[in-house]
């Protein structure tokens, strides 16, 4: 038996994201709950977000922001041998979402499989692909994080229809442009807590998701930060070399109090949950995609990557900015 | 040696005036936090968690919201503080 030559290291070689047409504002909820902008914005951060049509699916999303991640990368679809969606909305157990976005993609016959991690999905991909592509079991890797969270929030639920929203992101991933390189993705430093999954729950098909927003902001600003040091003291790359903070964007507040708590400066930090909200899975590679497109992340530079959320589970990482 | 009331509202006060910018001399007891102070569910979560700290007293989030007035949290850290 034998094993491939494994590769030095992964780097990511673009970003694409994609935000469905419908914007509705913190006016536009005003008119149908009891709520107001002021009140949004000074709770949870949030301006704007997009909703999904009724026709628009987990898969179309992904199919969208996959198609302008493989544009950027210079990658043609026939040379992706992997493909991840983490995603936690699909319309349906199976099939799954990754192998019909691939298929779409025209990317023939890749290893295929959606991650369920909620929203720390798109770190634990990530991880996935760089180790798959050091392991030699992957070549060019596509990870992406798509959610339709519109299909599981109760329309009566102020507290979650003010949050959530649907989107996809994506990146391309590959190996390392020469042997010894330097890897542009570091080591993930992850986790769980499952004896307090019951924060976040969707009970089954055709129930809402229900959160205990106190428990989980407690949870988010009080036990993650360590992760997140850990992650950047395992890559070797120190706070204050950061291009950017890009954690998941579950709520301004959170976003704050944990860049506040890493050390990161509030201009480093990214708060794409303004016009987005809350995407789950996506939000990450979907902040990611809006900064490198309009050039706020210099190439070459290190972000510090946070997922955290139902589960509960948690993944950090450092990147190098493609 | 146990906290006064005194004490723990003045340790409160300067608590709630560093997250919710509510001035110290506001912070009295018979204020509700909801009502009188404007202080949201989260900022409630900060202060419990600021009061851990300062105090030494956890306040768990199925306490926290019996909590209504300065007076509750004042008893509460009373009662619990070791």
């Amino acid at each position: 038996m034998q094993l491939p030559e494994p590769v030095t290291g992964a780097r990511i070689l673009a970003f694409g994201g994609y935000q469905p047409d419908n914007v509705v504002t913190n006016d536009d909820l005003a008119q149908v709950m009891d709520t107001n902008d002021e009140w949004i914005r000074s709770r949870v951060g949030i301006i704007s977000r997009r909703i999904a049509g009724p026709e628009e699916t987990v898969t179309d999303m992904a199919v969208a922001a996959a198609g302008k991640a493989i544009a950027g990368s210079g990658v043609s679809p026939a040379d992706i041998d992997l493909v991840i969606v983490a995603t936690c909305s699909t319309e349906a157990p199976i099939p799954n979402a990754s192998a019909s976005v691939a298929s779409r993609l025209g990317i023939h016959a890749p290893g295929a499989y959606d991650l369920n991690a909620a929203c720390a999905g798109f770190c634990y991909g990530l991880a996935n692909a760089s180790d798959a592509i050091r392991a030699g079991s992957a070549r060019n890797v596509l990870v992406i994080g798509s959610e339709k969270m519109s299909a599981w929030i109760d329309p009566e639920d102020r507290s979650t229809r003010i949050i959530f929203a649907d989107g996809a992101g994506a990146a391309v991933v590959g190996p390392v442009e020469n042997p010894g390189d330097e890897p542009g993705i570091g080591p993930v430093v992850w986790g769980s807590a499952g004896a307090i999954a019951d924060r976040i729950v969707i009970k089954d098909r055709t129930s809402f998701l229900v959160q205990e927003g106190q428990s989980v902001f407690r949870w988010a600003t009080t036990e993650l930060h360590p992760t997140a040091l850990s992650a950047l003291d395992q890559a070797g790359v120190k706070v204050e070399d950061l291009a950017a903070f890009v954690p998941h964007q579950a709520n301004l507040r959170i976003v704050e109090a944990l860049a506040r708590k890493i050390g990161v400066p509030r201009e480093r930090v990214a708060d794409d949950i303004q016009y987005a909200g809350n995407t789950s899975s996506a939000s990450i590679p979907l902040a990611l995609a809006r900064m490198t497109e309009h050039g706020e992340l210099p190439s070459g530079s290190p972000a510090l990557l946070m997922g955290f959320g139902a589960g509960m589970c948690y993944a950090a990482q450092v990147i190098t900015v493609p | 040696m146990a906290l006064s009331e005194q004490e723990i509202l003045a340790g409160l006060g300067e608590i709630v005036d560093e997250i919710a910018g509510v001035p110290a001399d506001e912070v009295t007891p018979e204020k509700s936090f909801v009502d009188d102070l404007d202080i949201d569910s989260l900022s409630m979560v900060e202060i419990a968690v600021a009061a851990q700290d300062k105090f030494g007293v956890e306040i768990p989030d199925d306490q926290l919201k019996d909590l209504k007035t300065v007076q509750d949290v004042i008893n509460y850290v009373h009662k619990n503080a070791s």
